[in-house]
């Protein structure tokens, strides 16, 4: 069993009679992974099925070599920030963070430092003392973080971590979860904001109706949708020379001038050897400013396999 | 399991103890269990502070009848029983309810000393206020008596064992009901149904074969009572009593019971799954 590694074997969990996910098989490597899928694809249950909040009905899975049903052992180095938005009754911000600590057996100093740590990390040291009954939304999704955070764990899983955050907390936390990332530590969110996750992620699992769409580098599962020919915007000026002699290329399947007229949509089966040809068709008279895949993101392909509405292609 | 494992347990139970005593002993929503715990007290206090406006002179034989009374088919069948039945059902069931039990659960600790902790904390606060309840109570009855009395009753007459032994038994019921209500929690959403059921089966008790006798908290209460109650007229049948467990068998037979249903509250508590939806 991988001790650096999350993994899901032939992993299933029902409601009763209900999916919630069927026959999931993963590996997450270390970095940010991004659950990507509309409401009720089966992203919380995976987090919670990893963290033991839920046993899964068949199958296996172990968290760098713990199984969740161990939690004295899984949250000395998980984290879960959940989605639940209810707190235990009448604590403050810093009784959560503190009591929290002192669970984890931390003594009474250590636990106190590490509180203070985690509320300055989410910039809630103000407020701390204040009843999280009285929080804001963002201030709540904020102290979950904290809680997520305090004991310095090595995987974060973090369910729509960036709810309800201002614009610059929002930047701040995600510099801190690539920071994170960077250090080697899995990182896994599940998130709406698909830009986000473009931005920010390693790779993503696409999940529709409870099952695993695609998983990977959002390339590489771009790469394996076929059905959609890769969409690569060419900057340049005058377009509609340079379309005339794309049409000629046999991995061309469509080529328009940009609606701004200043660059053409092309899409190919073949990106990489439209590339290598591409050089080629450059011809005097014809400034090449940018060639950028236009679909190559988490948007494009979430799009493509489960569709615009969020239903299952 | 060596010392590390028991010291990191014991700091994680305190940890328990402290949020839930918090939590639990000054909840204003259960306040209702003060007023069970605290009315008989209030009624013997009324009356002592009649008898002595009055003048009246006290039958001490008489009101420790009362008493014995009032602590067998009030106290152990309905105050503590239905206060156990609110702290401890709420244990687990209420932060359900709440959706705030994830807390808990996305800590390092093992389920059973999380089980264990809220445990020892429905019954550090059940105990606190039920005994409390009956002590006041024994001194509203004392109040009122010539102090030689008193003293005669406590030093020379086994008063003050009696005080002890009812203060222990309002703890044992404590203890008892606790682990049963505990495991009725994890067994049914709504807690009408097993305080209906267990409040039938512990009525039984009387009329049950001996070995069923056995499976239940009051038998033993019962049994630890220091005077036998008295009961005329049409709730006689309340009073039957078959021959009372000595204490020496009493207290070991309750804590076998309670551990039974902690043990089987273990097997469930580790199973235990967040799924607030179908809450």
């Amino acid at each position: 069993m991988s001790e650096r590694e999350i993994l899901f074997e032939n992993v299933s969990k029902f409601y009763g009679e209900v999916l919630g996910v069927n026959r999931v098989n993963l590996t997450i490597p270390p970095g940010i992974t991004a659950l990507v899928g509309p409401n009720g694809s089966g992203k919380t249950t995976l987090m919670n099925l990893m963290t033991g909040l839920l046993r899964p009905t068949q199958g296996r899975i172990s968290v760098l070599g713990v199984a969740p049903d161990q939690p004295e052992l899984l949250f000395r180095f998980v984290g879960y920030c959940t989605q639940y938005d209810s707190f235990p009754r009448g604590m403050t911000g810093y009784q959560f963070i503190y009591s929290y600590l002192r669970l984890h057996g931390q003594p009474d100093k250590e636990s106190a430092e590490m509180a203070w740590q985690a509320l300055e990390r989410v910039k809630l040291t103000d407020a701390a003392h204040r009843k999280i009954a009285a929080y804001s939304k963002g201030m709540r999704q904020r102290i979950k973080l904290a809680q997520a955070l305090s004991h310095c764990p090595l995987v974060l899983v973090l369910d729509e971590p960036l709810n309800g955050l201002d614009p610059l907390v929002r930047a701040e936390t995600i510099a801190l979860f690539r920071a994170l990332a960077e250090e080697g530590q899995h990182v896994i969110i599940s998130s709406h904001i698909l830009h986000e996750v473009d931005a920010i992620s390693d790779q993503v699992i696409l999940l529709s109706s409870g099952y695993v769409v695609a998983e990977g580098q959002i390339h590489g599962v771009r790469t394996e949708v076929e059905d959609h020919p890769m969409q690569i915007l060419i900057r340049c000026s005058r377009p509609a020379q340079l379309a005339s002699r794309i049409f000629d290329l046999d991995t061309v399947v469509e080529a328009r001038v940009h609606n701004d007229g200043k660059g053409l949509l092309v899409r190919t089966k073949e990106p990489e050897r439209f590339y290598l040809m591409l050089n080629r068709l450059v011809v005097d008279g014809v400034d090449l400013e940018s060639v950028a895949p236009a679909d190559d993101d988490v948007h494009s392909v979430y799009e493509y396999l489960i569709g615009p509405d969020g239903g299952s292609i | 399991m060596n010392s590390r494992t028991w010291s990191v347990w014991r700091a994680q139970v305190e940890a328990i103890l402290r949020i839930e005593i918090k939590k639990t002993l000054l909840a204003r929503r259960g306040l209702w269990i003060y007023l069970l715990a605290f009315a008989p007290a209030v009624l013997f206090w009324i009356h002592a502070g009649l008898n002595l406006r009055h003048g009246r002179i006290c039958d001490l034989g008489r009101d420790s009848l009362i008493f014995a009374g009032m602590f067998q088919f009030f106290y152990l069948r309905l105050a503590i029983f239905f206060g156990c039945v609110g702290v401890f059902m709420n244990l687990f069931r209420g932060e359900m309810l709440e959706k705030s039990l994830h807390y808990y659960l996305l800590a390092p600790v093992r389920r059973e000393v999380l089980l264990a902790g809220k445990y020892l904390a429905g019954v550090i606060v059940t105990a606190a206020i039920f005994c409390s309840g009956t002590a006041l109570s024994l001194a509203a009855l004392l109040v009122h008596v010539p102090r030689a009395a008193t003293e005669q009753y406590l030093f020379a007459s086994g008063g003050l064992g009696h005080v002890l032994a009812y203060v222990g038994t309002a703890a044992l019921a404590c203890v008892g009901y606790g682990a049963v209500f505990l495991l009725m929690s994890f067994l049914f959403r709504n807690p009408v149904v097993p305080a209906a059921l267990v409040l039938a089966w512990e009525s039984m008790n009387p009329f049950l074969p001996s070995l069923l006798k056995k499976f239940s908290v009051i038998f033993y209460l019962q049994s630890l009572c220091p005077v036998p109650a008295q009961v005329r007229g049409d709730w006689s049948f309340l009073a039957v009593i078959t021959e009372p467990t000595p204490a020496y068998l009493a207290v070991p037979g309750l804590l076998l019971v309670t551990l039974a249903g902690l043990w089987l509250a273990t097997r469930k508590v580790r199973r235990l799954e967040i799924n607030y939806g179908t809450e």
